[in-house]
């Protein structure tokens, strides 16, 4: 059987011919073909390891923004404390300080107005004085207008200072 | 669109097949020689039969190419030695003949016949079809960015098969698979190519190239002297001396370089006879009409139906098939190398 028998004249011309286009597409070809599949496959590949990276990134973009939400509520909580707090001490210090002042204010005004009525007590009395002097000078002026009477006075005024040295004064 | 193209086109294999075939039967009134039908149409010949109109048989003549043992060439047209019993002193062996079927000198010895067979212009036009489809691929990649473009056309339809072509080299052979690669793919295309031209049923395909036992032990050979050509210190140690207890030396020695040898012959047989098997199966399928036709019409018409429907089936089992060895010869190959270059 000839089916089984390789045949002389077909093995020459599939060697010659398969070697040529072995040669033809191993040179002109496969490896631009193969090259361009490659670079194009190391590509794809290198693009899925960027978006994994990437990906990554931001889910850490993503914690790192809750963080730093957390942190600024809880800055915020701690200015917000702190804002109370000073608010009540400036209060408070501001009450303490405007009762201080009041008080102050008080003290003085009541030096003052103890001054006032020192100064007002004085001048009555010296006012007094001067009035009852000149009321005890019309008195006397008018109750010495007789030459007896001149003279029964000084001698009254003199019986009272021998009486009593001390006590003689303006007082009549 | 092209699925409704593929489908028409499953449809017709059968119907085309057999509308070839009543051409070899020249009449009802001869008796029905299934085998050499089929015999006829796997086998090679000096032209391409391509149908019979009326009474007319088309054919195309092929050239004849022969250096008789007298040392002169002689190049014709085999229209000239078809139909004549004798031309410039050489005829075709007849039937029962060594060398039947070839073309023998007077004295019956065979010449050195290079003639361009209907196996050998198969082999030149898919041949050329082939460098056209990678080259014109080639041109598509030189011609775009692959980096940032998908591939189209004739690209796209490519580039999955080389694809397969390059994971499988870089699973079984290694580091230095770029170095077989362009080996590996051509060996797979050719294969797939020339599968699938054996199963159209016309011109230019039809003939049996891979189903040829000369074509497949090329491919085997061009396997066999890629892997022990280029094998590893390591890979040669392991045939003539391998790592085994004195005694066993030889023996080890004698079994490695028989097992190198049998791969070849392995990979030669196992694409040749799939794709004969094959063949054969889809005309023994149309043969049936032929067969039933001398026994009437109710019984012609039911096998007909029957062959046509298996017909199909078989036509589409052929082309898994045709895809499935063109990848197995391609993956052992590719495994073969890759045992040639171990490194250890």
């Amino acid at each position: 059987m000839n089916l089984i028998t390789p045949d002389g004249g077909l093995l020459f011309w599939m060697v010659l011919i398969f070697g040529i286009v072995l040669f033809i597409l191993a040179k002109w070809g496969f490896p631009i073909i193969s090259s361009s599949i490659e670079s194009r496959s190391g590509r794809i590949a290198d693009s899925l390891r960027k978006a994994d990276e990437i990906e990554a990134k931001e889910a850490a973009i993503g914690a790192e923004r809750e963080q730093m939400l957390a942190d600024a509520r809880k800055e915020q909580d701690a200015i917000l404390r702190q804002a109370s707090a000073a608010r009540d001490e400036i209060l408070a210090k501001a009450k303490e300080d405007a009762a201080e002042e009041t008080a102050k204010m008080i003290a003085h005004a009541r030096t003052r107005i103890e001054a006032e009525r020192v100064s007002a007590e004085a001048e009555l009395r010296r006012q007094v004085a001067v009035l009852s002097v000149e009321v005890a000078e019309k008195v006397i002026r008018e109750r010495l207008s007789s030459e007896k009477e001149q003279k029964a006075l000084v001698d009254r005024l003199l019986e009272e200072a021998s009486k009593a040295p001390g006590t003689a004064g303006p007082k009549n | 669109m092209k699925k409704l193209t593929l489908i028409l086109l499953l449809a017709l294999l059968p119907l085309a097949a057999f509308a070839n075939k009543p051409a070899d039967q020249s009449g009802e009134s001869e008796s029905l020689d299934i085998s050499s039908v089929i015999f006829g149409h796997v086998g090679d010949s000096y032209e391409w039969h391509i149908t019979k109109w009326g009474d007319h048989d088309i054919a195309i003549f092929l050239p004849v190419i022969v250096r008789t043992t007298d040392g002169r060439w002689h190049c014709f047209s085999s229209k000239h030695i078809l139909e004549n019993p004798e031309y410039e002193g050489l005829h075709i062996a007849p039937a029962d003949a060594p060398h039947e079927g070839k073309i023998v000198q007077a004295d019956g010895n065979k010449p050195f016949d290079i003639s361009i067979t209907k196996n050998v212009l198969s082999l030149l036009i898919s041949s050329l079809l082939l460098v056209l489809l990678v080259l014109l691929t080639a041109r598509w990649y030189r011609r775009h960015d692959a980096t940032h473009e998908a591939p189209k056309g004739l690209a796209a339809l490519m580039e999955p098969l080389i694809v397969m072509v390059h994971d499988m080299a870089k699973d079984n052979i290694g580091e230095d698979w770029r170095r077989y690669s362009p080996y590996l793919l051509t060996a797979f295309l050719f294969i797939l190519l020339n599968n699938f031209m054996g199963i159209i049923p016309f011109f230019p395909g039809g003939a049996n190239l891979t189903g040829n036992i000369a074509c497949t032990l090329v491919l085997a050979l061009f396997t066999f002297f890629t892997v022990n050509l280029t094998g590893t210190k390591h890979y040669y140690k392991e045939i003539v001396n391998p790592d085994v207890p004195g005694l066993l030396k030889p023996l080890m020695a004698v079994i490695e370089t028989f097992s190198a040898l049998v791969k070849p012959v392995s990979l030669t047989i196992r694409l040749f006879a799939n794709m004969l098997a094959g063949h054969i199966q889809i005309l023994c399928m149309v043969c049936i009409v032929f067969i039933m036709a001398k026994y009437g019409g109710v019984l012609l018409g039911g096998m007909s139906v029957i062959s046509v429907l298996f017909g199909i089936f078989l036509d589409v089992l052929e082309m898994l098939i045709s895809f499935i060895q063109a990848y197995i010869f391609t993956m052992l190959s590719s495994i073969y190398i890759g045992l040639a270059r171990v490194k250890h």
